[in-house]
């Protein structure tokens, strides 16, 4: 009896250490051109000096998962490592023809159509791999949309933490109060990924999601 | 000659007795034949997330198709307190939510949805 309690505590111990030192898998979904790549690579550029991916104007610049690894976040005394997972933005339609109006050739469009649909559902796939995820979503927008609703609905499934960002807010149409209001029970932290206007809040609150992580593998 | 608009009812009982996947799969192979279903209830999160799955599945496999719009209205949730939300919660999932209409149509036909707590306005693309 004695000798199980002293290998439970011990077990426990080891198991806590192991916790906080592994790799957390740190997901970006959201819908398409909400910013999702622009505060990866932010983050990646703030911590590893490197970015993930390329950011443009024009929706499904990513239209493949992107995987950064070993990305040590030193924040405040706090430390962790994580696998940053850049997601394609999930749409419900993807019409070739909305990329004419940014100059590509109908070739590269359909092209480019084709990809994104990969891409959409690469997305999903990806969904259940997450440990946290940061949803990101365009503060000037209408955040209750079907798109974000089912993002937001699966993690919660899933039982998988969730941060909610409202990007963007260095644009005067921003709204964070509208975010606030569509996602009650969430940490909601209105940022400009572009710039890095209160990115510090994000760091935050990213390691106090980090703690419910933990108790959930406990 | 203009082709017309096809607008389908499907009651609560119709779908109840399908599985998931056939649910989603009926659903989409209906919206491909350029029809906007409402839908009495909604469907769950992870129906919704098939949806969307197997929808860039077939907009890859097709030529015209190019994907779609869905939306929901839950009328009576505007007016409620906290213990009827909760109550409600309990009797949707025992009994499926009948008082929720979802909007689903082919994104070639509808160009946008406006909602807002009490309506949805649908705005058509006319050929």
């Amino acid at each position: 009896m004695v000798i199980r309690i002293i290998t439970n505590f011990f077990k426990r111990i080891f198991n806590n250490i192991f916790s906080v030192q592994r790799e957390l898998k740190l997901g970006f979904y959201g819908p398409p051109n909400s910013g999702k790549t622009t505060l990866a690579n932010r983050i990646c550029k703030d911590w590893i000096g490197e970015e993930i991916g390329k950011a443009s104007r024009i929706p499904h610049e990513t239209r493949e998962v992107n995987v950064k690894e070993e990305v040590v976040i030193d924040y405040k005394g706090k430390r962790m490592t994580f696998k940053i997972v850049d997601t394609p933005g999930i749409a419900t339609k993807i019409d070739y023809e909305n990329f004419l109006r940014y100059g590509l050739s109908k070739k590269e469009a359909k092209k480019r159509a084709e990809e994104a649909t990969r891409g959409v559902i690469e997305s999903i796939k990806w969904l259940d791999d997450m440990d946290v995820v940061v949803v990101v979503l365009d503060a000037t927008e209408n955040p209750y949309t079907q798109v974000n609703i089912t993002i937001i609905g699966n993690l919660l499934a899933r039982k998988i933490p969730v941060i909610i960002v409202a990007n963007k807010i260095d644009l005067k149409k921003a709204n964070v109060k509208a975010i606030e209001a569509a996602f009650p029970e969430y940490e909601v932290v209105g940022l400009s990924a572009r710039y890095g206007k209160n990115i510090e809040e994000f760091y935050e609150t990213l390691f106090n999601t980090i703690k419910k992580v933990k108790r959930r593998r406990r | 000659m203009a082709k017309g608009i096809k607008l389908q009812f499907i009651p609560h009982s119709q779908l109840s007795v399908m599985s998931p996947y056939k649910r989603v799969k009926f659903l989409l192979d209906n919206v491909a034949e350029d029809k906007i279903i409402i839908l009495q209830g909604t469907l769950s999160h992870e129906e919704k997330k098939d949806l969307i799955e197997e929808t860039m599945k077939k907009i890859k496999g097709s030529r015209g198709f190019r994907g779609i719009e869905i939306e929901t209205l839950n009328p009576k949730i505007v007016d409620m307190g906290l213990m009827m939300r909760l109550r409600k919660s309990i009797a949707d999932f025992l009994v499926g939510d009948r008082e929720v209409l979802t909007l689903i149509g082919p994104a070639t036909i509808i160009k946008e949805v406006k909602k807002d707590l009490k309506k949805l306005e649908l705005f058509l693309k006319l050929k």
